[in-house]
């Protein structure tokens, strides 16, 4: 046998998923990162802060309760998801597209033994447990104000964290396909704002006219404030199990229409 | 310089066997195993096609120069080598693994250096290469080794701490080098190393490759500077509209399309179209340079002609350019 066939005869057979090049890719991340922990975390942190702040205050001198919660405990929770919302999503989107169309950052990676799924995977796993941190900073605001502390709080990350791995995979699925960076305009304002508003953050779903209430129902942040709040509020176990499994489902459909959209353009 | 190569059979007291098969493939061809071998390979975008039944094989040890203009197909050649596109029809191997099915086996063992820059101009040299250790396997142990090699090889130790932004054009290119080394790869591709630097840059580069070439490490090059093939490759394959049309070393190359001199006459227009007439009535091929005449096989210019065409003429030895006009009619620089 030649030396190259040994070789290749004993080269190890590399699995579909691997994690060194998921490591690879943090490391990536965790450098820039490094860089930019100062800014990334003041917008994470003090923007759901406003909003909790603004609506908590500002509303809540007019509506003292929502259902059994105070005013102030509800918008908390709901900010929890819209915190889960923009962390995840707007990396997904500007991220992505910046990397692969301006830096071109990803055809680098593809030339080393690193797969398109496993980029996406990567990067998605990332923008989701920072995301998870990030949307707790709103009940720790909330617990200077007099929210309650509970066990349950301690599954609000978790939450968080496959909210964001769904809407961040969707933010790099919409980098893949839209035409360019500009675009973007219309996906923010067409399918960021509706799903921030109608996921029963600020006010309940049930206030809004039927059709829409059950479209809130599609809506995986719903799904994601409804968790939260039952998290810090005491848990409904089968609904609870509903909601949980939705956020799993969208996910993992995200992960496949964002690989493919990725392959399709990364790889000619 | 010195360039070590990732070799799992290493470190018996074995000459490495690339050193071997390096000499092998320099005597009688063909015996040595490619590490890179196309068959057939065809690319198409669309109606376009951009490879056109390519046949290419890179022997082990070797550092083949793939020369053609703009547009000839080298950086799609060199996609589908790494499976960053996917041929249409054909057939390829690299370092023995089919391509693009084994592709992430063949990857983990070559080294690329892409024609556009993407290096990360946010991070540092050193924070770059230090994602493309771990992207490439190197282990733990070794990898902080590995990036200082690869940083002491750009001549960079230096400036590892600085943002590649801040780097000059020369350093940015010696950095993309050096991370496609990081692993020390048996393969390297490197497509259009020095193209857009200045003279001296470039020459420094050279340096570089060279060094690779001289630690037996296979390197598939593709330029479109002919001085660059001429003084790295130990064999040329020139490519044209997706296909290769010749191959061989500089020298063979040369001496069998366009001979061994050229006479180049300067003059007015109608001087110039009388010069091609009476070379081309003789059967020696012309080229046309600007504002002169290039008569190939210049040695074969039968007295009569040679007074005809009058004593104006300035003899240069022929080189590769005039071997890719003569071949295509079309320019490299
Ligand atoms: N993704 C693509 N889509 C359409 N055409 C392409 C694509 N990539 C390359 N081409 C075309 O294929 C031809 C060969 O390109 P390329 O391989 O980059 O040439 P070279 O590297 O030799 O200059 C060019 O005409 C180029 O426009
Ligand atoms: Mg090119």
């Amino acid at each position: 046998m030649t030396a190259q066939a040994e070789r290749a005869a004993r080269a190890p057979r590399l699995r579909r998923f691997e994690m060194a090049p998921i490591k690879g890719v943090w490391r990536h991340e965790l450098a820039l990162y490094k860089r930019y922990w100062k800014s990334q975390s003041f917008a994470s942190i003090v923007e759901p802060t406003f909003f909790l702040l603004a609506f908590g205050y500002g509303f809540g001198s007019m509506v003292a309760a929502i259902g059994d919660y105070r005013y102030l405990d509800f918008v908390a929770t709901g900010v929890v998801g819209t915190a889960a919302l923009f962390t995840s999503i707007f990396p997904g989107m500007f991220n992505s597209y910046i990397r692969r169309v301006f830096q071109h950052t990803y055809s680098g990676m593809l030339a080393a033994p690193v797969d398109v799924h496993e980029l996406v995977t990567a990067e998605a796993l990332w923008i989701a447990a920072k995301s998870a941190v990030y949307s707790c900073s709103p009940l720790v605001v909330a617990l200077c104000f007099g929210l309650d502390p509970s066990f349950g709080m301690l599954l609000v990350p978790v939450v968080a964290f496959f909210t964001a791995l769904g809407f961040g995979l969707f933010g790099m699925w919409t980098s893949a396909v839209v035409p360019s960076i500009n675009s973007f305009d219309y996906v923010i304002t067409g399918v960021v704002t509706p799903l921030f508003l109608i996921a029963g953050t600020f006010f309940p779903i049930g206030t809004l006219p039927g059709w829409v209430g059950f479209a809130a129902h599609l809506n995986p942040l719903y799904h994601c404030v409804e968790l939260v709040r039952h998290a810090v509020f005491g848990l409904r176990p089968p609904a609870d199990l509903g909601h949980l499994g939705a956020l799993v489902l969208f996910a993992a459909l995200m992960w496949i229409i964002a690989v493919r959209g990725m392959r399709r353009r990364l790889i000619d | 310089m010195t360039v070590q190569r990732s070799d799992p059979e290493g470190g018996d007291g074995r000459p490495p066997a690339r050193v071997q098969t390096r000499v092998a493939a320099a005597g009688d061809g063909g015996a040595a195993p490619a590490a890179v071998s196309l068959r057939g390979v065809v690319k198409r975008f669309g109606d376009f096609t951009a490879v056109d039944g390519l046949d290419l094989d890179v022997p082990s040890g070797v550092c083949l120069g793939l020369l053609g203009p703009n547009g000839a197909g080298k950086s799609t050649t060199m996609k589908l080598l790494t499976a960053q596109a996917v041929p249409t029809e054909g057939t390829i191997h690299v370092l023995g693994f089919p391509v693009p099915r084994e592709s992430k086996r063949a990857r983990a063992a070559m080294g690329v250096v892409p024609q556009q820059d993407n290096l990360d101009e946010e991070l540092t040299a050193r924070e770059n290469l230090e994602v493309f250790a771990h992207l490439y396997r190197v282990p733990r142990g070794k990898r902080r080794q590995a990036v200082d090699d690869a940083l002491a090889l750009a001549h960079l130790t230096e400036r590892q701490l600085t943002k590649v932004d801040d780097l000059s054009g020369g350093m940015r290119r010696r950095l993309l080098i050096a991370r496609g080394l990081v692993h020390r790869p048996a393969l390297v591709l490197l497509d259009e190393p020095t193209v857009g630097l200045d003279p001296q840059v470039r020459a420094e580069l050279w340096g570089l490759i060279d060094g690779l070439r001289a630690a037996g490490t296979t390197v598939l090059m593709s330029t479109h500077y002919i001085e660059e093939a001429e003084r790295l490759a130990d064999e040329c394959a020139l490519m044209s509209h997706g296909r290769v049309i010749a191959r061989g070393t500089p020298a063979s190359l040369v001496a069998e399309h366009a001979g061994e001199l050229v006479v180049e006459h300067y003059g007015p227009p109608e001087r110039l179209s009388d010069v091609e007439r009476l070379a081309r009535g003789a059967g020696l091929p012309t080229r046309r340079t600007g504002p002169s005449v290039s008569v190939l096989r210049a040695e074969t210019i039968p007295p009569s002609l040679d007074e005809a065409l009058g004593p104006d003429g300035v003899r240069r030895a022929s080189s590769l350019e005039d071997v890719f006009v003569v071949l295509t009619g079309e320019r490299v620089e």
